[in-house]
């Protein structure tokens, strides 16, 4: 169970800053996602924790200790990657057995490994077979097995489920959560996949352009994003953000911005707004209806888009081209300051 | 998982010579040079050096019984090469030959390639026959060329005999044999035959390995838009192949334009010096004649052109939107 | 239907043409080595055929009575040793340039390209001198020191392209599994380029074979020569030409090398593929 700790790490390539100044630490056995859209930064931070690339600044701990000077083969810490880097040479079973051999761990201690996380993994089966030959969720296994046979203190996730099917997909997002629980190893799991880290992680960090915008559990992050980067990225459909004035931006989850007729809470609205739909779209579980304010915001230019997500109990008492009062409750909408981007507490001169 | 975990192995870091060359080895900008390092060592001490030494023999009176490099001479030998008349020819029939021999390779090279793509029964035997050429010592092609091509026994003529072409009262003239390498265009002609001959196989992988590269989606989409065999072949195939066209030419004229073991087997430069080329000139005078500078300088003499030409047409592959 | 009959007949034809083509020097060669000199030297009748009866004599004087089995060992003798020289100093630098020097490995294909314009035939003359100061005229070694100027840049192109198509995770997965970077290189990726390097031993081994202009230019001792230059100057004494020797010796060494060659073609094909891919930026 060991604790990984970033501080102030900074990787640039040439005028890149890649990662910028971040700060983080992981819990004892947590199992942490670095979530962040490509070219975020997020891989290099990964990479430079394996200790494939050494950073410009800063220092990477694991249990307190700087493993700056510590060659990759010697950190342990051990990686999953996004095409699983099987060995098309060596069987199996080779492969799996490869971190013990290249560790010069002694024969008699290999086989009880090899059985112990082949029969974890479910892959006793394949041992024989060369990796070529399976497939993707095959492979994956393979992939973890190979890592976690030599009791990683920090294991590495690169995206490892973006080379699958999506239709195992959610069952291996299942069997890794499972995988992390029953061996508690603390976990570093990138990707760019929101889904998959709203899904699996015990807590996020939401990583742009090289900087740490926000870290916290799934719910912390999708309640209360810290800034509007977090906002517009986690989420499907994101929040609705909508300037107020040259200093505010309100926030609202699509599925806050309720229709008048059904709110709970009569008359005090931090948000009222007179909205067209111009389309429904119908998903099974829910409704989502995109449309444009007429009025309720300040006039700012465009007039503004919002979406608005609807149970799908019962078809929604309109329809396209009608015009509908949607309000958000002071409970559900969020503040950010426009400049910096940042929360703040409520805002000042709030819509009437 | 159990408790007991495996340490990672701490390596006893005794002072020795292997331990010390061991943990060198593990700094990634010490191995990139140790194992480039040897290559480039012996690149720069038996080519750099001995490019260097070439044009200080051509610009000395250097001979193999005086060789040393003391007289300077400026350009004279240059000057000396420049006023014979085989030279000139020599230097006509170089890039005559491979200019010749480049232009009947592409079309040869890309049409082997369209026939290799495709698999068929007996390829392995085909592909070894068809490597044969380049498999051959030159030297030992140009032998069987030269008997291939006998001014009596060639079997070619006995061919055009039997076929009437050959032989009194018929197309190719009154005598019963061609002597393919007694006249100086017949000769020439003969010089790139079995150039093409022997550099096919390599320019036909080098097409090859290019034509694989292409997606076969490619090809798919124009039979669907209903494209025929030329069609597609004009249209996809050879615009993308043009970056590899370019290495493929660079990479053959190089090694044609740089042989001698044809000439001098098949021809010897003769007649006269009708099919003379640049290198067996600069061997015929540099060590045969034994005046080193006047070698170096035909030897050196096309270097600026080729340079020039190879950076020319690289750019040109590098750069072109298909690749 | 006719058209895809008249597709099968053309393919075969330009495959038949092709290939008679490669083979017509070579065909010759056979007919001649097993004909008897009556046969061989006459006039009229078909050349094709075996009008005496076929002979081996030839290829009993070749071995016998000549110098070709001294060539053919002096030839292997510098081949092989070409060989791991070349494999030595390339398979190294074509990894290193393939994976350890980031950005300005990525014109290394072109640079290795340029010395390519220095060819032999540029060089022989400085490379005779070279080889005296070394004390190395008239030997084979002189052609062991020489000839791998050819193979190196060859080879290591080549390679180039075999270990750029191994993908660079294939050494950090290595590096993460508990090797150092030379581990890495010689555990995980060198097993998996051993096709190319096969092909480059091929390939190397017959270049170093087939150069004739620095086996004519330094040696001239007869139990010094190799078969490129041995065969065309003792085989023809004058203006007389042992043709039957001449062929046999001439397939003797062909068709070995041939059949090697045949055996690679496609990790060739392949190998330059992914080093045409590295050289055109693709």
């Amino acid at each position: 169970m060991s604790v990984l700790t970033l501080r102030a790490l900074s990787k640039r390539y040439g005028r890149i800053h890649a990662v910028d100044g971040v700060n983080l630490t992981s819990g004892e056995g947590e199992l942490l996602a670095i979530l962040g859209p490509s070219g975020s930064g997020k891989s290099t931070i990964m990479r430079l924790v394996a200790g494939l690339e050494m950073p410009t600044s800063g220092d990477i701990l694991i249990d307190g200790k700087s493993v700056l000077g510590i060659p990759p083969k010697d950190r342990n810490v051990a990686m999953v990657f996004q095409s699983f880097a099987l060995y098309p040479h060596m069987s199996v079973r080779d492969n799996i057995l490869f971190p013990l051999v290249a560790r010069k761990v002694p024969k008699p201690l290999r086989q009880p490994k090899l059985d112990q996380v082949s029969r974890m993994l479910g892959i006793e089966d394949l041992l024989d077979r060369r990796p070529t030959r399976l497939s993707g969720g095959q492979q994956q296994k393979v992939a973890l097995a190979r890592a976690l046979v030599r009791d990683p203190e920090l294991f590495v996730f690169d995206e490892p489920l973006s080379s699958l099917d999506a239709k195992i997909r959610s069952q291996a997002r299942a069997e890794l959560r499972e995988l992390h629980d029953r061996t508690g190893i603390t976990m570093l799991y990138v990707t760019h996949d929101q889904i998959e880290a709203l899904g699996l992680a015990d807590r996020i960090a939401v990583i742009n352009q090289g900087r740490l915008h926000q870290v916290g559990t799934p719910r912390e992050l999708y309640m209360d994003p810290a800034d509007l980067f977090v906002a517009g990225f986690v989420g499907t459909p994101p929040m609705n953000l909508l300037p107020i004035d040259d200093d505010t931006i309100a926030g609202l989850r699509p599925e806050h911005l309720r229709l008048a007729s059904t709110a709970s809470a009569a008359g005090d609205y931090a948000l009222d707004l007179e909205v067209t739909v111009n389309q429904l779209e119908y998903l099974g579980s829910e409704w989502l209806a995109y449309g444009t304010v007429h009025s309720g915001l300040p006039e700012q230019g465009e007039p503004q888009q919002v979406i608005a997500r609807l149970p799908a109990g019962t078809e929604p008492p309109f329809s396209t081209g009608d015009r509908c009062r949607f309000v958000g409750t002071h409970q559900d909408v969020r503040w950010f300051d426009r400049n910096t981007g940042k929360r703040k507490p409520a805002a000042v001169g709030a819509v009437a | 998982m159990n408790s007991s975990t495996i340490a990672p192995v701490e390596h006893a870091r005794e002072e020795g010579l292997l331990a010390r060359l061991g943990r060198a080895l593990d700094r990634p900008q010490v191995l990139v040079w140790l194992m480039l390092g040897p290559a480039v060592l012996y690149i720069i001490a038996f080519v750099g050096f001995p490019f260097i030494l070439a044009i200080a023999l051509s610009l000395s009176d250097a001979t193999i019984g005086d060789p040393s490099l003391d007289r300077y001479v400026g350009l004279a030998n240059f000057a000396a090469v420049m006023r014979q008349d085989a030279f000139w020819i020599a230097l006509r029939n170089s890039l005559l030959i491979t200019a010749a021999s480049i232009g009947l390779l592409l079309v040869l090279a890309t049409a082997a390639s369209e026939l290799l793509v495709y698999s068929f029964r007996g390829k392995r035997l085909f592909q070894v026959l068809f490597i044969l050429p380049w498999a051959m010592p030159v030297s030992l092609a140009a032998i069987a060329w030269l008997w291939l091509l006998d001014s009596q026994f060639s079997p070619v003529d006995w061919v055009l005999v039997q076929l009437g072409l050959l032989g009194p009262g018929s197309p190719l003239g009154p005598f019963s044999h061609l002597y393919y390498l007694g006249r100086p265009w017949l000769g020439i002609a003969s010089l790139v035959v079995a150039d093409v001959w022997r550099m096919l196989p390599l320019a036909t992988i080098i097409v090859l390995a290019a034509r694989l590269s292409i997606p076969e989606e490619r090809f798919q989409q124009a039979r669907i838009d209903g494209a025929g065999f030329f069609r597609i072949l004009f249209r996809i195939t050879i615009p993308a192949l043009r970056p590899m066209l370019i290495v493929a030419i660079l990479f053959t004229s190089l090694l044609i334009i740089g042989e001698m073991g044809m000439v001098e087997i098949l021809t010897r430069g003769a007649p006269g010096h009708a099919t003379q080329v640049l290198p067996y000139w600069a061997y015929l005078k540099g060590i045969q004649s034994g005046s080193l500078g006047q070698g170096a300088a035909i030897a050196l003499f096309l270097f600026p052109f080729l340079l020039v030409a190879a950076v020319l047409a690289l750019r040109a592959a590098y750069r072109s939107p298909e690749a | 239907m006719s058209g895809r009959i008249l597709r099968r007949v053309g393919f075969f034809l330009g495959i038949g043409l092709l290939g008679l083509f490669a083979i017509i020097p070579v065909l010759w060669a056979l007919i001649t080595v097993f004909k008897a000199s009556t046969d061989l030297y006459v006039f009229g009748p078909n050349p094709f055929l075996f009008n005496d009866p076929p002979t081996l004599d030839h290829l009993v004087i070749l071995f016998k009575n000549t110098n070709f089995p001294v060539f053919l060992k002096n030839s292997a003798i510098v081949g092989v040793c070409v060989v791991a020289i070349t494999v030595l100093l390339s398979v190294p630098a074509a990894y290193a340039l393939a994976r350890l020097t980031g950005g300005w490995g990525e014109r290394s294909g072109m640079a290795i390209f340029l010395v390519y314009l220095i060819p032999p035939s540029l060089l022989f003359i400085p490379m005779y001198r070279i080889v005296v100061w070394l004390g190395l005229a008239n030997t084979i070694w002189s052609l062991v020191v020489v000839l791998p100027t050819i193979t190196i840049p060859f080879c290591t192109w080549l390679l180039l392209g075999f270990f750029r198509a191994i993908p660079r995770v294939q050494d950090e997965a290595a590096l993460l599994d508990g090797c150092g970077y030379f581990g890495a290189f010689r555990k995980v990726v060198l097993p998996q380029v051993w096709p190319g390097i096969g092909a480059c031993m091929v390939f190397a081994f017959s270049l170093s074979l087939g150069n004739y202009i620095y086996a004519a230019t330094f040696i001239t001792a007869s139990s010094q020569r190799t078969v490129t230059a041995g065969v065309p100057t003792e085989l023809i004494r004058g203006d007389v030409f042992y043709w039957s020797e001449l062929m046999a010796a001439t397939l003797v060494v062909a068709i070995p090398l041939a059949i090697a060659y045949g055996l690679f073609f496609n990790y060739l094909v392949g190998g330059f593929r992914s080093a045409e891919e590295a050289l055109t930026g693709r």
